[in-house]
């Protein structure tokens, strides 16, 4: 009997733990090794720090790096102002079936592959798009505006690809949280935005970590939009190790690229829970 | 005296039902101030407005004789412990207490001291710096109470804060509220579908039914002298027989109930007619039990029955009495000096009540 149910937990098991083996520990491990390889000669490799001191001393990579953070940081930050007040109105304000409407528009874009999202924007923003002949039509401007191919559309496009991941756990927390808890607010003197500030943010901390964390890693991990959106300075950390791999035929500096990324979201989440207060228990479970 | 708490004409209507019709009365300055009803009669929306949280579809509040329907909830002089309480889960004992104090920006030294001594007050001291989830349930409501308590509003309103509590602690609460009240000495609207809970703490209940208020008194009035069949149904227990009123002398009437018997009552002024159909309402503990038959003679209303049923509660105890004439089930309270102790099922037992007890009431009325 015992063995019997052992046996059957095995095998349910072995899909998970088969897919978390082959997809995610190999590859790693293999990355680790390859990143800690150097080229001396045709097919004669050591083992060395180099590709790591190359990101080190080359300053194009450091910055790219360093900007990809930050503008995912960024991009997090902008989710979350904009989200927080649509996941209020849709948890709090809106009752029965305009509040399931509501969710659901915020669920429409994800019907469509990114790669059709991501166009969409383009026909908007394009020099000969919607918007450039809406404000020509106008009479603002007199001749077409290019909007695509800069940070502000890049960012446009990483908060709207993000938006669900961060309303989906604010809603979720939000609900949680009784409305007569913030009628007691009011009741005893509260203001709006002290009651915001005491009762409603402090409550909706574990989504609002969760939210984060998971908007930050899609941003800094996000590669199409930066591609097709942002522009020739815009230039993206997965775009160097895109072409590290597939362009150069680097693997060996790639890989090291791809670790770094790795360590740098692994910090920053770190960080954000370490500067909240909160476990990752908590905001996950 | 200008009352701490008034209402006129209160009316509330959601969409087309209408929750509060029409709802006037006045709270003095201390008093304990109950509202008894059944689920969903409105009392929670009659609170809900005097606390500024629904706008009245007519009608006005006034505190302390100043009308606050221009008044937001935030600066109403009134403050409101919720059903469910309502405590803050994110912060500690102590701040959910200093929260209303914080607001009204209090110096931080005075803020210590006042939860210091709301706490010394609940009988909880020490306890501020737990969390919210560190406490027993009858632990949470006095910690709610103080958190209103310290901004020593004009009226404080309570809706059915006993609820969620046991049996047990629900008894000790209604004593630790009352004594309470007394300490703050402040005015208590209390509302709650619980009689004894109204019964025992208060010094004015008004009984809700259907948005409405039947009757408004004390305890004692609502419960000798119901005004209305529902108030005669809701309020205590009472034996109920409809019949057709056959004499009218004065306040004293003869009726024929459905079942056939013939009982005097009492309709206590109110009109009823020979020929009109009646609601009889007898409480088990007006009537009274005898073995022997003599010491009834002298009710106007006997019967003469078999104990069908003991239905033992202590102090409580009633009896199921089976009327051998018509085979109607009466119930009766036992008194308590010991006589019934051996009082067992099958035995035969007279009971009897005067006419003045029984009250009567126009059909159709609840
Ligand atoms: N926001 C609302 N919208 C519509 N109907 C309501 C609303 N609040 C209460 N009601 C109705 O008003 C009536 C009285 O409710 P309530 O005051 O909560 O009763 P009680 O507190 O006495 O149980 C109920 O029939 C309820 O359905
Ligand atoms: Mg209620």
């Amino acid at each position: 009997m015992r063995a019997q149910s052992r046996l059957g937990l095995f095998l349910l098991l072995t899909p998970l733990l088969l897919w978390l083996t082959l997809l995610i520990v190999i590859p790693h491990i293999d990355m680790l090794l390859v990143s800690l390889r150097e080229r001396v000669g045709v097919g004669e490799y050591r083992t060395s720090l180099a590709n790591y001191l190359t990101f080190l001393t080359e300053p194009l990579y450091l910055w790219t790096f360093l900007r990809t953070a930050l503008m995912s940081v960024l991009a997090t930050a902008l989710t979350l102002l904009i989200a927080f007040p649509v996941s209020y109105y849709i948890a709090k304000i809106a009752k029965g079936r305009v509040q399931s409407a509501l969710f659901l528009l915020c669920l429409v874009p994800f019907w469509v592959s990114e790669l059709v999202r991501t166009f969409g924007w383009m026909i908007l923003l394009r020099e000969t798009g919607v918007f450039s002949g809406l404000l020509q039509w106008a009479g603002l401007v007199d001749g077409p505006v290019e909007m695509l191919y800069n940070d502000v559309a890049m960012m446009v496009g990483l908060v709207y690809t993000s938006m669900l991941f961060m309303v989906v756990p604010l809603v979720t927390t939000l609900e949680s949280l009784d409305d007569s808890v913030i009628e007691a607010g009011y009741d005893l003197g509260g203001s709006g935005p002290s009651i915001l500030r005491e009762i409603v943010i402090p409550h909706a901390m574990p989504g609002i970590v969760s939210g984060c964390i998971v908007v930050f890693m899609l941003s800094l991990g996000n590669y199409l939009t930066p591609t097709m959106l942002g522009g020739k300075e815009s230039l993206w950390f997965t775009e160097l190790i895109y072409s590290q791999f597939i362009v150069r035929f680097n693997w060996e500096l790639g890989a090291a690229f791809g670790f770094m990324l790795l360590l740098l979201s692994s910090v920053i989440v770190w960080a954000v829970l370490r500067l909240t207060g909160q476990t990752l228990e908590k905001t996950m479970g | 005296m200008l009352p701490d708490l008034e209402c006129a004409n209160l009316t509330k209507t959601f969409d087309a039902t209408a929750a509060v019709r029409d709802v006037s009365f006045a709270v003095p300055p201390g008093a304990f101030f109950s509202i008894l009803g059944p689920s969903g009669c409105g009392k929670t929306t009659i609170m809900r407005m005097i606390a500024g949280f629904l706008e009245p579809s007519g009608g006005d509040i006034l505190i302390r004789g100043k009308s606050v329907l221009n008044v937001p909830p935030n600066r109403r002089p009134v403050n409101m412990v919720f059903q469910h309480l309502a405590l803050f889960p994110m912060m500690t004992i102590a701040e959910n207490i200093g929260y209303g104090l914080r607001r009204a920006g209090m110096p931080k030294p005075e803020i210590e001291r006042k939860v210091g001594e709301a706490l010394e007050r609940i009988g909880l001291p020490g306890i501020g710096n737990r969390k919210v989830d560190e406490l027993s349930g009858g632990q949470k409501q006095r910690v709610a109470i103080a958190r209103c308590m310290v901004l020593e509003p004009d009226v404080l309103l309570l809706d059915e804060p006993l609820g969620a509590l046991d049996l047990k602690l629900r008894e000790h609460m209604k004593i630790e509220l009352k004594k309470l009240q007394s300490a703050f000495n402040t005015t208590f609207v209390y509302i709650t579908h619980d009689q004894s809970e109204a019964l025992v703490m208060s010094d004015q209940i008004a009984v809700m039914n259907h948005g409405r208020f039947e009757q408004l008194g004390t305890a004692r009035e609502l419960y000798y002298r119901p005004e209305t069949a529902f108030v005669a149904g809701f309020v205590g227990e009472a034996n109920r027989w409809r019949g057709k009123v056959e004499r009218v002398n004065g306040d004293a009437l003869e009726l024929r109930t459905e079942t056939g018997i013939v009982m005097k009552g009492a309709r206590h002024g109110r009109a009823l007619n020979p020929g009109d159909s009646a609601e009889i309402f007898v409480r088990p503990e007006a009537i009274r039990v005898a073995r022997d038959e003599r010491e009834v003679a002298h009710f106007e209303n006997r019967i003469c029955g078999t104990v069908t049923s003991l239905l033992f509660n202590g102090a409580a105890s009633r009896i199921l009495v089976r009327d051998d004439g018509n085979g109607a089930e009466i119930e009766v309270a036992i008194p308590q000096s010991g006589d019934y102790a051996t009082l067992s099922r099958g035995a035969s037992i007279h009971i009897g009540w005067s006419g003045d007890q029984a009250n009567c009431f126009p059909a159709g009325s609840a």
